[in-house]
């Protein structure tokens, strides 16, 4: 592929951009939340070895990069040749071999990557300290409430990037977010302390 | 011997790369080549252009490669300009 024809392929990324940011900030919030759910049942619970408690929200997460992967895909790839088609239909002319239909083949992957790495990237790190535990890391507290405080941090921190985006105040942003993740916190606690 | 010196073409482009990334496109496709792009005609999918390409040897094979990679559909090759170098050195001028 020469330069040209490159730069005309990262253009169609570069506008793709927002579809990817939109797909990293869902479904890495529907991962900081699953890790924050998972978190919160082990410890209430008070039972969960460390080692099942770290396969288990490593299995979510790896179910949710696969989810992700795949869904983002098969959604994207769809839309893609849809509007491929009907630009080859305006324009009255076969358009595989342009950027067009290069994009159509390459922007799928990369929203699918970033719709699947977004909640393992966050999943992993929000586990970092049950894994960190288990390998006798030293923790000053629980590391079921390291990861919980952690988990919140995440999703704070992705709300302040949805202000930036949508250019809010990022505090009021961060805070709306952590306003959810606590609700969600609370609503776990809830069930689980009438057991 | 025959140089291409002007091309007027009538080219449906979609609306991206818009007007001014096609015609800088263009114009990056030889080192003196001038690009005046005017967009005619406007529907929710696509614009009609009228190009006028202007240098002292226009590479017509890879204008029209570049109009196509870019999804544009060259419509129709309205004006040129030519100038033969005759061995004898003299030079002629023909144009539609």
């Amino acid at each position: 592929m020469n330069s040209g024809k490159f730069r005309h392929l990262l253009l169609h990324i570069y506008r793709a951009r927002g579809i990817a940011r939109r797909y990293f900030i869902t479904n890495g919030f529907d991962g900081a939340l699953t890790m924050l759910g998972l978190l919160a049942g082990f410890y209430t619970s008070n039972a969960v070895p460390l080692s099942v408690a770290v396969s288990a929200c490593l299995g979510a997460a790896i179910a949710l990069f696969m989810s992700g992967v795949s869904s983002a895909y098969l959604s994207e790839s769809a839309e893609r040749k849809k509007e491929l088609q009907e630009l080859e239909q305006a324009i009255l002319t076969d358009l595989e071999d342009t950027d067009f239909g290069h994009a159509s083949r390459y922007v799928p992957v990369m929203v699918a990557l970033v719709n699947g790495l977004s909640p393992l990237l966050l999943s992993l790190v929000i586990i970092s300290p049950l894994w960190l535990a288990q390998h006798d890391f030293p923790l000053h507290f629980s590391p079921f409430l390291f990861a919980i405080i952690l988990a919140l941090a995440v999703i704070f921190l992705l709300g302040i990037f949805l202000g930036r985006v949508s250019r809010t105040f990022w505090l009021w942003s961060g805070l709306r977010s952590l306003a959810v993740a606590l609700l969600t916190l609370m609503i776990i606690l809830f069930f689980n302390s009438g057991r | 011997m025959a140089t291409i010196k002007k091309l007027v073409l009538d080219v449906l482009k979609p609306h991206q790369p818009n007007a001014l990334e096609f015609a800088v496109t263009l114009a990056e496709q030889g080192a003196d080549y001038r690009v005046h792009l005017s967009v005619t005609e406007m529907d929710e999918k696509t614009e009609s252009t009228i190009l006028v390409i202007t240098g002292s040897d226009i590479e017509f094979k890879r204008i029209d490669e570049t109009i196509r990679r870019m999804g544009a559909s060259l419509h129709s090759i309205d004006e040129v300009e030519v100038h033969s170098d005759r061995p004898d050195g003299r030079s002629t001028a023909v144009s539609s």
